[in-house]
């Protein structure tokens, strides 16, 4: 558990070292959120009935846009062999690099969802639905892109790849988050929307340290 | 000295590697006591970084086994890593941390908790690091990064060290504090294998030439 505390610590210091890479990623999602009510107007019920499609999207895209450099970085610079050799389970150090991955995108993610959710008409169950199925779901991003990034470690162009492989793994977090937002707006409740993407998050966290740690041990050979 | 033997520390029994489908090397078969250094050498290509990961087991080895006071290493990988410090062709910092972090990072992440300040002074001072130690490591030389990481392995303490090249891009006095250190190590018990163009000057250091396959070395 030390190694687990160790590792989220070294990454959280770094990335506070480079606050300009979580700055892009975040501006990223500001910019690529804002740009539809600009190109379709001031159609608030269009604009509402997208709203949570949009956000969710531009949140995943956002969030692939920083994870080509979770394990890169650790791999050009021999870091990665020495997380390969300490004495502790990889699967624990996976699951930390994903947890940083975590604190530094997805949860600001969560936490400006709703800020901008104001811009698309979203009323207040919409935007409490929207926060509550980004902090759920995220984790499970963090997660399969994590796996996405261990398994294109090494490949050109992974950064191509690695959508490739991450965006069609993502879409049951994608249709259940929309989903409780749609809900939520309908009157309907969002709890078994969210009940579904936190199983989806568990599954996530049972296998994919795993999956991850063989991805880096093929790498390191 | 028979394999058996408790003065072995570590015995590597014909072992063999292959990269990319071709063999690297075969019947490679070396009995360290401690104390001993074994100098890898051989021309580029020949096998010694792939003869380190293998002892390391980052690579996986298709022939032979690799003892540890007479235990298969490969039963029990995790207690063998806590036995090993690395020392790779790359460095192994973190540009963004300084030098002194990126000792303590790496001592935590090998599950040792963080180094009291009297050890970590000790062993930056081996390689005369303490006025750069509040420095970034990007804004090192290669000199001032291979004497950080020589000084990482200093630091951690274990009692076999792999080391990759250590003599890289090292000036006169740091090969020479690089020399102190071993023979540090070695006065102690520890076992050093070092893969190396350069000779490290040690006396009794064994040697052990790759690159003509079927050799072995007793």
């Amino acid at each position: 558990m030390s190694v687990f505390a160790a590792l989220i610590a070294r990454d959280l210091r770094l990335m506070r070292r480079r606050p300009g890479d979580v700055g892009v990623v975040l501006a990223f999602f500001v910019m690529a959120t804002v740009l539809f009510p600009l190109g379709i107007g001031p159609e608030t019920n269009l604009l509402a009935r997208i709203a949570a499609g949009v956000l969710w999207c531009a949140a995943l895209f956002a969030a692939l846009l920083s994870l080509e450099r979770l394990f890169v970085t650790d791999y050009d610079d021999g870091a990665l062999d020495l997380l390969l050799l300490a004495p502790g389970p990889l699967e624990l150090a996976a699951l930390a690099k994903c947890a940083a991955h975590w604190i530094v995108t997805g949860l600001p993610l969560s936490l400006l969802a709703p800020i901008l959710g104001v811009s698309f008409g979203l009323d207040r169950t919409g935007l409490v639905a929207l926060t509550c199925t980004l902090l759920v779901g995220t984790p499970t991003l963090s997660l399969i892109g994590g796996l996405g990034a261990a398994l294109t470690l090494g490949a050109p162009r992974g950064g191509a790849l690695l959508a490739l492989l991450v965006l069609p793994l993502c879409v049951p977090t994608l249709i259940f988050g929309t989903g409780a937002v749609e809900a939520a707006v309908l009157g309907d409740g969002f709890l078994t929307h969210l009940a579904i993407l936190g199983a989806i998050a568990l599954l996530a966290l049972a296998t994919t340290p795993w999956a991850i740690a063989a991805a880096l041990r093929q790498a390191g050979e | 000295m028979a394999a058996s033997s408790p003065a072995v520390a570590l015995a590597i029994e014909d072992l063999a590697c292959r990269r990319g489908g071709r063999p690297v090397f075969a019947h490679v078969s070396v009995n360290l006591a401690g104390g001993a250094l074994l100098a890898l050498t051989g021309r580029n290509g020949s096998g010694k970084t792939t003869l380190l990961r293998a002892l390391a087991l980052l690579t996986p080895h298709q022939a032979g086994t690799i003892k540890w006071q007479g235990h298969d290493v490969a039963e029990a990988p995790e207690a063998w890593r806590g036995q090993l410090a690395w020392l790779g062709h790359v460095d192994g910092l973190k540009g963004d941390l300084t030098l002194a972090e990126n000792l303590v990072a790496a001592e935590r992440l090998r599950g040792a908790g963080i180094p009291s300040p009297s050890r970590l002074d000790a062993a930056l001072g081996a390689f005369d690091l303490a006025a750069l130690a509040a420095r970034p490591a990007r804004t090192l030389s290669a000199g001032q990064r291979r004497r950080a990481a020589l000084a990482r392995v200093v630091l951690t303490a274990a009692p076999l060290w792999l080391l990759d090249e250590p003599t890289n891009a090292l000036d006169g006095p740091a090969q020479a504090a690089l020399r102190a250190a071993l023979q540090r190590h070695l006065g102690t018990g520890g076992i050093v294998v070092a893969a190396t163009h350069a000779p490290l000057d040690i006396a009794g250091a064994q040697t052990l030439e790759l690159g003509s396959l079927e050799r072995g070395m007793a």
